[in-house]
């Protein structure tokens, strides 16, 4: 028992692990042929690491990276692959921040409100791409990247103008503009105090986004269904293998409707971090989380916490780069190079290991039934 | 009706097409403009086309082979920033085929990451899509930043290839203009259109051109031709008949990536921009997608298309006051119209109950606005590729093993 759980652990990190190894291997001789010195630049990033606000941003980029993966792996897990949640989250986030901004309730009705707002337009706009695929037979990969480009650049800027606040936010800041702010009890605190009792005060004025826990809450649905519930058991079964569920009684289009609406409902929750964070959905959001998300759920192998370790390792290439601007040991722009290449030689991996697998698994196989007698 | 249907294929075509011009005439002057079929929204319509046909075209490369390339829109990016590099070093010329070699570089990692190793096409087509505007913007920063007016995210202005009028037509005689300014009622219509064709052709732009009849005939024509669609249909066949499929499909992939990296290129080109802009190329590869879906999967089909997507952007660019935008809405009406006339015959019913409702919300939107906002003419593309897949999805035909894992020796 404890050698063949040893052995799947073996097998489930040594992929990542080579692809990790493989891509900072690529990055370094990129950077020595810039004519940068690798090492001191991978030094400098995890030196301004350690540091806890350093750490604290890290976090607050990894929180809706790790919403977005598990969005797009509720859909991978049925084989359906939801590329649209880039829209989906910038058109919820901007749906829910402009609601949100227009109503005032006690606090946490206030906050429901928004996050159901949210979850419900995600949801509607992913089950769009649903219905078109069971009704007319369309490919959701295609029609998701056309409804992508609808709502960026079609909905999502009409109605940023549309609902845009007059004037600016904050005087003296004219990046500030978006939506009516939200009053502060439709906003999710942030957790300083939290973690101040377990460290230093924080400094540098940051703040850990209470939105984390929402992220953690999602991650844990997320496990709960797939792994302990009749759905989760229909949607696998499908994934797998769709005759066998279909021969099995899970009817296959409602299953591919609920996986993509499931879906869309929690990319809703992507944008709702950044609306927290300012308090109304600014007109140049944080743009390419959707595409992201996607490397997240490969990387993390649509497990929940593999989903975490991706996007933390995401979210730290993200911000721990930033200090090779001030120490000049190497570009900065390193690190999107080294995300690309971690993700192509993720999905690589992944797919020779699970031959390495077959080959492995056909083989004892083969031995157990040469030694019983046939 | 069966008369129609036995004329050669030009001819149909010609005929279609003077029939839609001929609603743009009438439809506009409700509208009181003549931006409809004005020579620069023809002359604007070629030009945001040709990245989208060329994307298209290279598209049509890789699934023909049966490789999908969702890749494209990476492959193109990497076509601007090696187009443009290679025009400010080497001219106009090597800029292109420096563009094509960047966009090949991207079409080989994708051939690499599904062909040898197995991986799923969308995924690997998602991941140049990541890798890409990272490379771009890394080597932005160690080059383009170190050039005069270059910055991380842009280049200096590129120069470009040179341009040609087409005589007697356009110029000398100019006969398309004198029709055109003798302004009678669809003949001077066609003249502005054709004559906005014909004037200032970039060299470029006529060889994309080009590119369509020389790819129908080299997939079509030649024995390489029928060798990589039978990659794409049944590459088992093709194993038994001694076909190398994997080496078909691998030259088919950069092939691809050589295209879309060529209308990189174009759109680095003073064409349409001039430089290289991080971000510039705005999800132009997934258009060219459309296109080839719209094309169903055929050369021509993708011209078509990418003149049709080209259009909205020709007629948005000066269209200040938003009237030509309006009477696009009325033309997207009757099409609509025709659709469910077209369902109809077929006896589908859903369909043309559906087509009917889309219509009449887009004649309703048309009486009640005024204007009609910027933002309707840059999503107008992505639209009409959902319309028409609600509608013809059945009636399209894509290579039968597009998208499937091939390994050798499964026969």
């Amino acid at each position: 028992m404890n050698v063949a759980l040893g052995r799947r652990i073996m097998w489930a990190t040594a992929a990542p692990l080579a692809a990790l190894l493989f891509a900072v291997a690529m990055s370094s001789i990129v950077l020595v042929i810039s004519g940068s010195d690798p090492l001191a630049a991978y030094g400098d990033m995890i030196a301004h690491a350690r540091k806890l606000e350093t750490m604290i941003d890290i976090l607050n980029r990894a929180t809706p990276l790790y919403i977005a993966g598990v969005a797009v792996a509720i859909a991978f897990r049925m084989n359906l692959f939801n590329i649209g949640v880039e829209g989906q989250y910038l058109l919820a986030a901007l749906v829910a921040a402009h609601v949100g901004g227009l109503i005032s309730l006690p606090a946490a009705l206030h906050v429901a409100v928004i996050l159901l707002v949210a979850m419900s337009v995600g949801a509607a706009y992913s089950g769009l791409a649903g219905v078109l695929k069971v009704t007319r037979g369309i490919n959701e990969v295609i029609s998701t990247i056309m409804l992508n480009a609808i709502a960026i650049s079609g909905l999502g800027a009409w109605l940023v103008r549309e609902w845009q606040a007059s004037g600016s936010i904050e005087p003296g800041s004219a990046t500030r503009v978006g939506t009516t702010p939200i009053d502060e009890s439709g906003l999710i605190g942030d957790l300083n105090g939290v973690l101040e009792v377990f460290t230093r005060d924080i400094k540098q004025g940051k703040s850990l986004t209470g939105v984390l826990v929402l992220a953690l809450l999602v991650g844990v649905g997320y496990h709960v269904l797939v792994n302990r519930t009749r759905f989760g058991f229909d949607l696998r079964a499908s994934g797998i293998n769709p005759f066998a569920a279909r021969a099995g009684g899970v009817p296959p289009k409602r299953m591919i409707v609920t996986a993509m609406v499931l879906s869309g409902a929690v990319a809703g929750l992507v944008g709702v971090a950044e609306v927290m964070n300012v308090g109304f959905f600014p007109s140049n959001p944080i743009r390419g989380l959707g595409f992201i998300g996607i490397a997240v759920a490969l990387l993390g192998r649509n497990n929940p916490l593999g989903i975490g370790v991706a996007a933390l390792i995401f979210a730290f290439l993200d911000v721990s780069s930033g200090v090779l601007q001030f120490t000049g040991a190497a570009s900065r722009e390193i690190v999107v190079i080294m995300q690309g290449v971690i993700i192509l030689a993720a999905v690589v991996a992944y797919e020779v290991t699970r031959r390495a697998r077959e080959r492995e698994e056909a083989r004892s196989a083969a031995a157990a039934l040469a030694g019983s007698p046939a | 009706m069966r008369r129609f249907a036995e004329l050669p294929a030009w001819a149909r075509w010609a005929l279609y097409a003077a029939l839609g011009v001929l609603l743009l005439t009438i439809v506009q002057g409700f509208d009181d403009t003549n931006r409809l079929t004005a020579a620069s929204s023809s002359q604007a319509m070629l030009r945001w086309g040709m990245p989208i046909l060329l994307a298209g075209l290279g598209g049509l490369f890789a699934e023909r082979a049966g490789i999908v390339n969702i890749g494209l829109e990476g492959m193109m990016i990497l076509g601007t920033w090696f187009g443009a590099w290679g025009a400010l070093n080497y001219g106009a010329w090597a800029g292109l085929l420096l563009g094509i070699a960047g966009g090949a570089l991207g079409g080989l990692i994708h051939a690499i990451a599904t062909i040898s190793f197995g991986v799923d096409h969308v995924i690997s087509g998602v991941a140049v899509n990541i890798l890409a505007p990272g490379a771009t913007r890394f080597l932005s920063s160690e080059i383009f930043t170190g050039y005069d007016g270059g910055s991380i995210t842009q280049s200096p202005r590129v120069p470009g290839v040179g341009h040609i009028t087409v005589p007697v037509l356009a110029s000398g005689p100019d006969l398309l203009g004198d029709v055109m300014r003798a302004d009678v009622f669809f003949f001077s219509d066609v003249a502005g259109l054709t004559r906005g064709l014909a004037t200032q052709l970039s060299l470029v732009t006529l060889i994309a051109l080009l590119l369509v009849p020389f790819t129908a005939w080299l997939l079509w024509r030649t024995r390489f031709g029928l060798r990589l669609r039978v990659c794409g249909e049944r590459p088992e066949a093709g194993e038994s008949q001694g076909i190398n499929v994997y080496r078909y499909k691998y030259v088919a992939v950069v092939i691809s990536g050589g295209f879309a990296g060529l209308a990189g290129a174009f759109i680095v080109s003073p064409e349409l921009s001039g430089i290289y802009l991080e971000g510039q190329t705005t999800g132009r590869g997934f258009i060219g997608l459309a296109a080839l879906i719209l094309g169903n999967w055929r050369p021509s089909g993708i011209l078509i298309g990418a003149l049709l997507f080209g259009y909205p952007f020709g007629v948005g660019l000066r269209d200040l006051d938003g009237a030509a935008s309006h009477s696009l809405l009325l033309v997207n009406a009757i099409a609509l119209v025709g659709v469910a006339v077209w369902a109809h015959r077929r006896g589908q019913r859903t369909s043309t109950i559906l087509a009917v409702v889309l219509s009449g919300l887009a004649a309703m939107w048309y009486l009640v606005a005024e204007e009609v906002p910027d933002w309707w003419t840059d999503i107008l593309p992505y639209v009409i590729v959902l319309v028409v897949l609600v509608f013809f999805t059945q009636r399209l035909r894509p290579p039968a093993a597009a998208g499937r894992p091939y390994r050798k020796g499964e026969a």
